[in-house]
């Protein structure tokens, strides 16, 4: 409905990828947007509205970021970053993390190629849609007790290895080694404990999925060899998150820091802004429950890629899973960065917005040390996905952060009216993409012409130095929700 | 009656009828037919629920949020609702079933109500509007 919005007047264009929100009235730092003309030209004035109320927000160090994929969120816009200062009293935001918390995507190697599929592509593709747990009500295959999903809360993708579900390496390939520290269970409700007691090893729906995808344009030979891309290599992309326990996190916390703003008299333009000092009882039990969500997810993406493996064996036991990466986009981190001059620690809300450290950073792995974090962006099923890579600038530019995906450009209800799920698949079949999916309604909302354009969102990343293009990968296996 | 609004990535529900409790029971038939054809959802079991919350808005999303609880855990759909308002306290009854991919037309999850377009208000007819953006 809403391309074209943009009223001009708000925004300055400091140059062709960089726009400025100045600086007025509560605004504690200014905003900015990075965008090409076509992209800010689609986007909504309540962007623009929700940038300046993050600035307003206490404790605001840098500036209020919008990623080129930025639209009308929650509080904090979809694309939207911005970093706390627990010294200045700065805030956390459950909010400003969304529902699905640490939801992320993870890319696989396979060691294998194109040819070494082509004839086994429909079965892989029946194996895998009967081994992944996807859509509404689906369970998984690991149920735990509330007791042990606490194990599962502190130890992230560290406890799956242990439990069984992948190898030791696979962790040095997953932000934080694949556990985030200072997770605290204990202010995590029964409540989303219960939800997840049958959702580990579970994809959901929506635009989450697991994709096999072929590399069919390298971008940067020197950093695709450091990653381990080739043309025509076959990979495999999973984009899901935190499942029942981190939506009822956001559900939980979005409550209580909403009561709490009301009773300390705190005026919020938008209730979703709803938000804690860092260094208060609600804002360090979020901190520690909004940790154990992303722990969650970790250990989510390690049992799914366990379950990759299991199929894999079955039908292709020369392929080699091992991980490429595995990066969220719904976080707040605490982070190291050059704030007015000087190094601190900060806490960063990322809201559909990838980390992309760029090379030095002690976080990466050995082999990506020297060359920057592999920055993982999703597609459509049937659009190009595309591997970037952090900068050395992108620091400065944005706290080391780029955009997270091609954003929606028409509703779900909007999308079934002109789509039927069985005419969207036979559609992507015809392509060569085999897409399997248990709900047919869920094809027709996720149909690839109700997002915008991947490509016009990874350039502007790519030529604003956000994150620079490293290779593009096609769907030709996508499971669905 | 119910009615689903626009909102660009997710989804608008909206309930609206002549009773305050009304609305909210429209509005969780709303709900449902994000995630599925609630026609097809047989009201046979009855769950119940109750939620206290400092203002109407509140209340009205954690109403949809305990339904979107009670859904996950029960791996369930449901159909009828019967609410009870008193004060800042909701109990109600919802009816329903077993999810069944297939014979309902699933579509996908409902992760929370957010409090984006969030209002409980009476409309210029005078009747009560209860409505909410969902994220999927």
């Amino acid at each position: 409905m809403c391309g074209g919005c943009m009223n001009r007047k708000l925004i300055k264009q400091r140059s062709e990828y960089k726009w400025l929100v100045e600086k007025t009235g509560k605004m504690n730092v200014e905003g900015i947007i990075y965008a090409s003309e076509p992209l800010i030209a689609e986007m909504d004035d309540k962007v623009v509205e929700q940038i300046r109320n993050v600035a307003a927000l206490p404790g605001i160090v840098a500036a209020s970021y919008a990623m080129p994929d930025a639209h009308w969120g929650y509080g904090f816009c979809i694309g939207g970053v911005g970093a706390f200062d627990s010294d200045k009293g700065g805030i956390i935001s459950a909010g400003g993390v969304g529902f699905d918390i640490a939801c992320g995507v993870r890319t696989l190697h396979t060691g294998l190629k194109i040819s070494d599929i082509d004839s086994c592509k429909t079965d892989i593709a029946d194996r895998l849609f009967r081994r992944i747990p996807a859509g509404v009500g689906s369970t998984g295959k690991v149920k735990l007790s509330s007791q042990r999903l606490d194990e599962v809360l502190e130890g992230g993708a560290v406890w799956a290895v242990e439990n069984g579900f992948g190898i030791q390496d696979d962790l040095r390939f997953i932000e934080s080694g694949g556990r985030i520290p200072g997770a605290e269970p204990s202010k995590v409700s029964k409540e989303a404990k219960k939800r997840q007691e049958e959702e580990m090893g579970t994809l959901g729906s929506g635009n989450h999925y697991l994709e096999i995808q072929k590399v069919v344009e390298i971008y940067d030979a020197k950093t695709a060899a450091a990653f381990g891309i080739e043309l025509d290599d076959i990979k495999i992309s999973i984009h899901c998150g935190s499942r029942g326990l981190g939506h009822q996190i956001g559900t939980d916390y979005l409550k209580q820091m909403t009561i709490a703003a009301k009773n300390a008299g705190l005026e919020l333009p938008e209730r979703e802004l709803a938000c804690a000092p860092l260094d208060s009882p609600v804002g360090r039990s979020y901190l520690g429950a909004m940790r154990s969500g992303i722990n969650c997810a970790l250990a989510n993406r390690q049992i799914l890629t366990h379950l990759v493996r299991e199929v894999f064996a079955e039908i292709l036991p020369q392929a080699h899973i091992r991980l490429l990466y595995d990066v969220s986009h719904n976080t707040c981190q605490q982070e190291e960065h050059t704030v007015e001059g000087k190094r601190k620690s900060v806490f960063v809300h990322r809201k559909g917005a990838t980390r992309a450290y760029g090379p030095g950073r002690p976080d990466l792995p050995e082999e990506y040390k020297a060359i920057g974090q592999p920055v993982l962006i999703g597609g459509t099923m049937g659009t190009s996905s595309y591997i970037l890579v952090g900068t050395e600038q992108s620091e400065g530019l944005s706290l080391s952060s780029s955009c997270h995906g091609a954003g929606r450009q028409m509703s779900r209800t909007a999308a079934t009216k002109q789509w039927n799920g069985k005419e969207v698949a036979g559609k992507l079949q015809h392509q060569g993409i085999l897409i399997r999916s248990a709900s047919m309604r869920g094809l027709a909302e996720e149909a690839p012409g109700a997002y915008k354009d991947v490509s016009e969102v990874v350039e502007v990343s790519h030529c604003t130095g956000l994150a620079t293009k490293v290779a593009k990968l096609l769907p030709i296996v996508c499971v669905k929700g | 009656m119910w009615e689903h609004f626009h909102h660009l990535a997710d989804i608008g529900i909206r309930g609206i009828d002549n009773s305050l409790k009304g609305a909210f029971e429209y509005a969780a038939v709303a709900l449902m037919a994000v995630i599925c054809d609630p026609q097809s959802v047989r009201p046979d079991i009855p769950v119940e629920i109750q939620c206290d919350a400092p203002d109407m808005e509140i209340l009205l999303a954690d109403w949809i949020n305990a339904l979107i609880y009670e859904m996950d855990v029960r791996k369930m759909l449901f159909s009828k609702f019967r609410v009870q308002i008193d004060g800042s306290t909701l109990r109600a009854v919802a009816y329903g079933e077993k999810t069944d991919t297939d014979r309902h037309s699933t579509a996908v999850e409902v992760k929370a109500a957010t409090y984006m377009e969030l209002k409980v208000a009476r409309n210029e007819k005078g009747l009560w509007i209860a409505q909410c953006v969902v994220d999927v």
